[in-house]
């Protein structure tokens, strides 16, 4: 079992790997149709977010603010709430508002629950405007821990009745909780995959189709795309839950509780066995709803076959450049662990692993000890090793050891495309090892 | 510095700007103006200040709070440096629920101690944020403490996010300044052509565009507050002959506190186009007084205007009448286009949502009879304008960037976040290719072509 190191003699963050919990939250909401997340906060807790994001993704974010102030603050902010949401209603139109807490309010402790009736009671116009409500201050946990929390209250909130007029296909539905792991173009990947098997994917968050870097027609103050406020009303119908990232699990529950769906949860994503995994579950379940004469027979689509041989064969040629390396992580949990299970199955050792907060996750990493800490622990601890695996800030660090860096995590600000790079998957996990023997083929290695 | 109501009335009734000149009801909105609920823009305080003291190179910038303030925005600043690389660190408490309930000035305390012992900062910069601030840590004494205890300048910049906008946050930031550095030290030497360049923060290097003309000249930048600045250099600022404002609202208080404590005056510039840096650089020579300097300055500006124009004039045959419309703020509304019309482009819009009455003024001159000054605006605003009046390009700040190119709109980022150096004449040079290369990409037409399916009619 992995041991889990804080250091307590420290009173610093330097070079903090950790973003908000906020910021987690806003991306959680930011992959359902037609939101505004909404921060319940000073006016700076939205423009930080909103600069990472975009600078992150390259895109417009549509984020807003409560824009409390210090006497708004000791008096309360439902009023601040109230103007807030009806200024974003009168100006963008949402289908959906995502209100999350962050530190000031959270420490002065609103009655958000209390407010939000209030407001509720005195504006029966807003009886079909779903309001998704996280409570996610900022001096608890990591960006991955304020995701997991918009995703549970999205989960948790009721949609009103499914609307019948949506086609009823044939197709059986199944839920995928996406955690904070995935970027869109994986969720983009995860949602091929399962329609392949003949499943409709109903993919909670789904930032395929609201970040992943498109030109629309118009221009949106709310987000163009993601999981519409209809699919969120069918979540009942879906077969199974699949939630990929250990800190999608308490989500999945919930859904088990409110639905009785049956649920599995997959840390991984990127490597053989961990797709081989998914794949055998979604062929199952594709399998258990052939209506008349059940017999267990769960088919693999023909691409697949084939892009696992391909997985096979990629592992073999790119084995010569990563066995026996040592690579340093800093990254979220559930990235961690996606990351460095990987990395171990080609035979490359971790030598330092550095983490935002605390996770069920970190026990099960394989490894002598993890690090929950900040870039400074990892320059201490990434002396000597082949690869570095973080964020875009570390490149400082990288170059100062003279270790190359490969971007994960967020934010990014120095490398294209993030909204569109796929590293799960037979195809994305074949993407990640040629990206990386690569590296070390330029080092001459 | 402690953070009082007054204090902060003062700073926003500050009598150098002219925002405050007419003291008609609602003429002060540039200054006090903050977020609305629901809006999407702007930063805080705590961004102001950060703004204006980050770029401070060898210093620590330690941000007491909650992981977001610092956690979501460190190292993302835009302000080189020739030198020193401390202040792209991140330093944060990076404050747990447990200092919320029990106080986190030991923790703070601790954080100054560990930053001092493996860092070894000329000084430490803390920002309170707004929790610290709610829950009533005292910044200023463990400040004090610190700096008795650690032998180093440890510096309280009390703006947490919650008591105003970004220009607020620029002014107390400035306050922190007056109040703990300047004036401390003495230079070295000191020559009757020092002056100090305020509100510039080398934004892609900016600065380097226009040092080695003052260079030229003879005139001595003693202090650069606070871009590519050395803690030390701020110190000893108070020396200088003349304080000349560069982003000027933004650090005024600075301007007219030194005028008053040390009899330094100030006058506000702009190193954007060629009339601005010509005329930035008559008035230094004319307010130190010197007949050899102003001409040296006039030999300068006939040399640097010449080269300009041969160098210029591939681009201006280009730009020749494209236009523009500009969203930016306060003085770059004006000297952008200034710098623009140097280069025969016209402005068919722009903002005046933060300028003075002043601003206002130049810019009615500079637009002529069609130009449009948008009082307010958002992104369907531009873009609605860019569409009534046929403008070729947008010209604006970096959160406005998606909303061009979304639109299909060429694009050119103009504040702190753009990466290209736009001051004094190279940068002229510089904005001059930017503008070329943003309209006369080929991509435009692609990006708004039409599908061969598209165009089938059924």
């Amino acid at each position: 079992m992995t041991t889990i190191i804080t250091n307590k003699k420290k009173s610093v963050a330097v070079n903090p790997l950790k973003q908000s919990p906020p910021l987690g939250a806003a991306l959680a909401f930011l992959g359902l149709k037609g939101i505004v997340p909404l921060f319940h906060g000073s006016q700076g807790c939205t423009a930080f977010a909103k600069v990472l994001l975009v600078r992150h993704f390259r895109e417009a974010i549509p984020l807003a603010t409560t824009a409390m102030t210090e006497v708004s603050t000791i008096l309360g902010g439902e009023e601040n709430i109230e103007q807030a949401i009806l200024t974003l209603v009168e100006k963008a139109g949402p289908d959906m508002i995502g209100l999350l807490t962050t530190g000031l309010t959270e420490t002065r402790g609103d009655d958000m629950d209390g407010i939000l009736k209030s407001i509720r009671k005195r504006h029966p116009e807003l009886d079909s405007l779903p309001i998704i409500f996280a409570s996610t201050p900022d001096y608890k946990g990591a960006l991955q821990d304020g995701f997991a929390a918009a995703v549970e209250s999205i989960v948790s909130t009721d949609y009103g009745t499914p609307v019948e007029t949506l086609p009823k296909t044939s197709q059986q539905q199944v839920t995928i909780l996406a955690g904070s792991l995935l970027g869109p173009g994986d969720v983009e990947e995860i949602k091929e995959i399962v329609e392949a098997f003949g499943l409709k994917p109903l993919v909670i968050p789904d930032l395929s189709g609201s970040i992943d870097g498109h030109l629309d027609d118009d221009y949106n103050s709310k987000t163009p795309g993601g999981t519409s406020l209809e699919q969120l009303q069918q979540l009942e119908r879906s077969l199974f839950t699949i939630a990929i990232g250990e800190s999608m699990g308490p989500a999945a529950e919930i859904l088990q509780q409110r639905f009785g769906t049956n649920y599995k949860i997959l840390p991984s994503l990127a490597g053989l066995g961990a797709i081989d995994k998914f794949l055998w579950l979604l062929a199952q379940i594709a399998n258990y709803n052939n209506d008349g004469d059940w017999q267990f027979n769960p088919k693999i689509p023909q691409k697949y076959l084939r892009q696992r041989r391909q997985l096979q064969d990629a592992i073999l040629d790119t084995h010569f450049y990563l066995g026996g390396k040592k690579v340093s992580l800093a990254l979220e949990p559930d990235l961690l662990y996606q990351t460095s299970c990987l990395l171990q199955e080609m035979g490359a050792e971790i030598q330092a692993a550095v983490t935002t907060t605390k996770s069920p996750v970190l026990e099960k990493l394989g490894i002598d000890q993890v690090t929950i800490g900040d870039l400074e622990d990892l320059e201490d601890l990434a002396v000597g090793s082949d690869l570095i695996i973080t964020n875009s800030q570390a490149k400082p660090l990288a170059e100062k050891l003279n270790i190359p860096l490969y971007r994960m995590g967020y934010p990014i600000y120095d490398r294209l495309g993030n909204g569109s790079r796929c590293l799960v998957g037979y195809r994305g996990t074949m993407q990640f090892l040629f990206d990386l023997g690569n590296i070390f083929i330029d080092l001459g290695h | 510095m402690k953070l009082t109501k007054g204090k902060i009335a003062d700073l926003l009734n500050e009598p150098g700007c002219e925002h405050n000149h007419k003291k008609e009801k609602g003429k002060n909105q540039a200054c006090t103006q903050q977020a609305k609920p629901g809006a999407a823009q702007g930063g805080c305080a705590f961004d102001g200040a950060s703004i204006a003291l980050v770029p401070i190179t060898d210093a620590a910038h330690l941000v007491h709070g909650p992981i977001a303030c610092a956690g979501n925005s460190w190292g993302s600043r835009g302000s080189l440096s020739s030198g020193a690389t401390t202040y792209k660190m991140g330093f944060t408490t990076d404050i747990s629920e447990n200092d919320i309930i029990f106080g986190g000035e030991k923790r703070l305390y601790k954080a100054i101690a560990q930053v001092i012992k493996r860092y070894h900062p000329p000084a430490v910069f803390v920002y309170s944020t707004c929790v610290t601030a709610l829950i009533g840590d005292d910044l200023d004494a463990v400040c004090e403490a610190a700096s008795e205890k650690f032998s180093t300048p440890i510096i309280p910049v009390n703006a947490p996010g919650f008591v105003g906008s970004k220009n607020l946050g620029n002014r107390l930031a400035g306050e922190s300044l007056l109040d703990y550095v300047v004036g401390t030290a003495e230079p070295e030497y000191t020559t009757p052509y020092d002056i100090n360049l305020i509100g510039e923060y080398n934004i892609a290097g900016e600065l380097w565009g226009v040092l080695p003309l003052f260079e030229k000249v003879g005139i001595r930048v003693l202090s650069k507050i606070t871009g590519d600045a050395t803690f030390e250099e701020i110190r000893y600022a108070h020396r200088a002959k003349l304080n000349v404002m560069i982003c000027s609202k933004a650090l005024i208080n600075m301007g007219r506190k030194m005028e008053e404590r040390y009899g330094i005056p100030y006058i506000e510039e702009s190193f954007y186009g060629i009339e601005d840096m010509n005329r930035c650089l008559r008035n230094i020579a004319e307010k130190l007084g010197d007949e050899a300097l102003k001409q040296r300055v006039e030999t300068v500006i006939a040399e640097e205007t010449a080269k300009l124009d041969i160098a210029l004039a591939p681009y201006r045959a280009r730009l020749k009448g494209k236009r523009m419309v500009l969203y930016t703020g306060g003085v770059k509304s004006w000297s952008v286009m200034s710098a623009a019309q140097d280069l025969g482009m016209e402005v068919a819009a722009t903002s005046t949502k933060k300028s003075t009455e002043e601003d206002k003024a130049k810019i009615k001159k500079l637009l002529g009879k069609d130009g449009i000054a948008l009082a307010k605006g958002n992104a369907q605003e531009i873009l609605r304008v860019i569409e009534k009046t046929k403008a070729d390009m947008l010209v604006a700040g970096g959160r406005n960037q998606y909303t061009a190119l979304k639109a299909r709109i060429p694009f050119l980022d103009i504040n702190q976040e753009r990466h290209n150096p736009y001051a004094g004449y190279v940068g002229l040079i510089e904005m001059a290719k930017e503008f070329d290369r943003a309209l006369h990409s080929p991509i435009w037409q692609q990006v708004r072509q039409p599908a061969p399916w598209e165009t089938v009619s059924s």
